[in-house]
């Protein structure tokens, strides 16, 4: 199964594993993750689930699509070069070891 | 029409669904449904139900093997012509609906809903002020209804007054996915004039400069989709945007004075009240169910679904399966309520959503800042429905804080 990486601003990173299909925001809500609120439950409607990837990652995670990327407009820390909306980020067994930064704040 | 099901393995389940006893009161019925099994044969209409959580959810997020474009309703729109030009939106799979969705998600975009609030907030302290006054009132009319009945067709720009016809347009609508019962029959009657109403409010003349109507007709203009499906779209909003709202906002209201422990641990942390309307849809989903037809053989938990077969999601079932929430049948505002379904997930999970929420924030804020205590006077009546859930009346009376 492959892992995922969740690094809190205050640094501290909290590593789970999870099933290929599942999406990033769905792992960290199994795992009581905090920093992802994801208040419409994974439909790209509330950019409460924002997360920069880590520029080690940014190749190899599939590309921000329309809505996603109308969406990312909306969240309430600074949108990035590797912003992403983890409700939209699904894992597969290629991302085995994907680190994720949570922003400041989601609303 | 299916085959009857042979496969001695595969429960069935005799009661209809939308008897109006079920209706009226679902969850003996949806535990039923839910111990059955994973997949169930409902006789009654020969179609597959699902009640638990994480085949609805499932279900909801695989478009490709459960579409919708054949109709979200019993009807299947192969077989049979549709009561009304379907949605492009509702009823479409991608790429027709990822087109018509992404201009739906910026017209509808928290960034967008946001700019609403203050007007939302003068309309929702001059009604509660005004029901305070009274001390006792209806609070399924005199606010669930009364609220966004004003804001939301002001919101999307509706210059006409007769706002009754939304209501009942709704009301028409979520009838219609459900099969030819009374409720269904009692409503065709009246579409046709309730439909050419709507229609005629759905063009551009008929709608202000400003809102969300005249939004989409900007995309219209920006050559993105046709004048005809800019007001497909204003139809969708008119459709799916008011009865959900009233019913939702009612369900918080008759949660809350049901529960009086719970109006006062809101009372002591007004920062839940979002997650108050959350636990609301969990607990009393306002919207009971949706189809969706098989594009292909499936197997879901050993049972094959053959192609173009009817799969009923119980979305209020699902969000009371004890296999994913803690003691579901509690009313419990502190308990973390999202990834519920009542909004539906995946790629035609409520557009309107940001939207419901802010009604329901602004209208529960002003009530919780001016009233100390809500309560019941007497028995609540349930508003029916072939899809929705909702309550008629909800006799209250409040003490000013
Ligand atoms: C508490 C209130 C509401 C509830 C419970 C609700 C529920 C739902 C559900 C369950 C779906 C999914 C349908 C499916 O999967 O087939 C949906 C879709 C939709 N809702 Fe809502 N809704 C609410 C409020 C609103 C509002 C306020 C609007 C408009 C501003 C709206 C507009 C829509 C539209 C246009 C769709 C279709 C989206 C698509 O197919 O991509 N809804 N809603
Ligand atoms: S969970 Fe709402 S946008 Fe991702």
């Amino acid at each position: 199964m492959p892992s995922i990486t969740y690094v809190h601003p205050n640094g501290e990173r909290q590593t789970v594993e999870v099933k290929s299909g599942t999406s990033v925001m769905q792992a960290a809500m199994a795992e009581g993750i905090s920093g992802i609120v994801a208040e419409c439950g994974g439909s790209a409607m509330c950019a409460t689930c924002h997360v920069y990837v880590d520029p080690e990652f940014v190749e190899h995670v599939p590309d921000v699509q329309e809505i996603e990327d109308e969406m990312l407009e909306c969240a309430a820390s600074e949108r990035r070069e590797s912003s992403r909306l983890s409700c939209q980020l699904v894992v597969s067994d290629e991302m085995d070891g994907l680190v994720v930064h949570l922003p400041e704040t989601q609303v | 029409m299916v085959e009857a099901k042979t496969d001695s393995k595969v429960p069935v389940v005799d009661k209809d669904p939308f008897d109006l006893g079920i209706l009226a009161d679902p969850f003996d019925f949806h535990e039923e449904l839910r111990e059955a099994g994973p997949v169930v044969w409902l006789e009654q209409y020969r179609l597959w139900g699902l009640g638990r959580y994480e085949n609805v959810h499932a279900t909801l997020n695989d478009w490709e093997t459960f579409c919708s474009s054949a109709g979200v309703g019993i009807s299947n729109f192969r077989k049979e012509k549709p009561w009304r030009e379907p949605s492009i939106l509702l009823e479409k799979d991608p790429p027709e609906h990822t087109r018509a969705r992404s201009i739906m998600t910026k017209v509808l975009s928290p960034v967008a809903v946001r700019k609403l609030r203050s007007d939302f907030e003068t309309a929702a302290e001059k009604i509660v002020d005004e029901v305070i006054q009274r001390g006792e009132f209806d609070a399924a009319t005199d606010l669930a209804e009364a609220f966004p009945t004003k804001v939301f067709p002001d919101a999307v720009g509706l210059t006409a007054h007769e706002r009754e016809y939304l209501l009942r347009y709704g009301n028409i609508a979520f009838n219609a996915f459900g099969p030819r019962n009374s409720l269904f029959e009692a409503s065709m009657a009246e579409a046709p004039e309730v439909s050419e109403w709507i229609i005629d409010k759905c063009r551009r003349e008929a709608l202000s400069e400003h809102g969300f109507g005249a939004q989409i007709f900007a995309h219209a203009d920006q050559g993105e989709i046709t004048e005809h499906e800019a007001g497909m779209l204003v139809r969708s909003l008119l459709t799916a945007g008011l009865d959900t709202t009233v019913n939702g906002i009612g369900c918080a209201l008759r949660s809350l004075a049901a529960n009086p422990e719970q109006w006062q641990i809101l009372r002591n942390n007004p920062s839940l009240v979002r997650n108050v309307f959350d636990e609301t849809l969990r607990y009393d989903s306002p919207v009971q169910t949706f189809f969706r037809t098989t594009t292909r053989e499936v197997e879901v938990e050993g049972v094959k679904l053959g192609e173009g077969e009817k799969v009923l999601m119980f979305l209020s079932a699902a969000n009371r399966d004890p296999r994913r929430w803690e003691n579901p049948h509690d009313f419990d505002i502190q308990r973390k309520a999202t990834g519920h379904v009542a909004f539906g997930s995946g790629i035609h999970g409520c557009v309107g959503q940001m939207v419901a929420r802010l009604e329901a924030e602004v209208l529960l804020s002003a009530l919780l800042k001016r009233v100390k205590t809500l309560e019941l006077t007497s028995e609540p009546t349930v508003k029916l429905n072939n899809t929705t859930r909702g309550w008629a009346h909800i006799p209250v009376s409040v003490t000013a804080a």
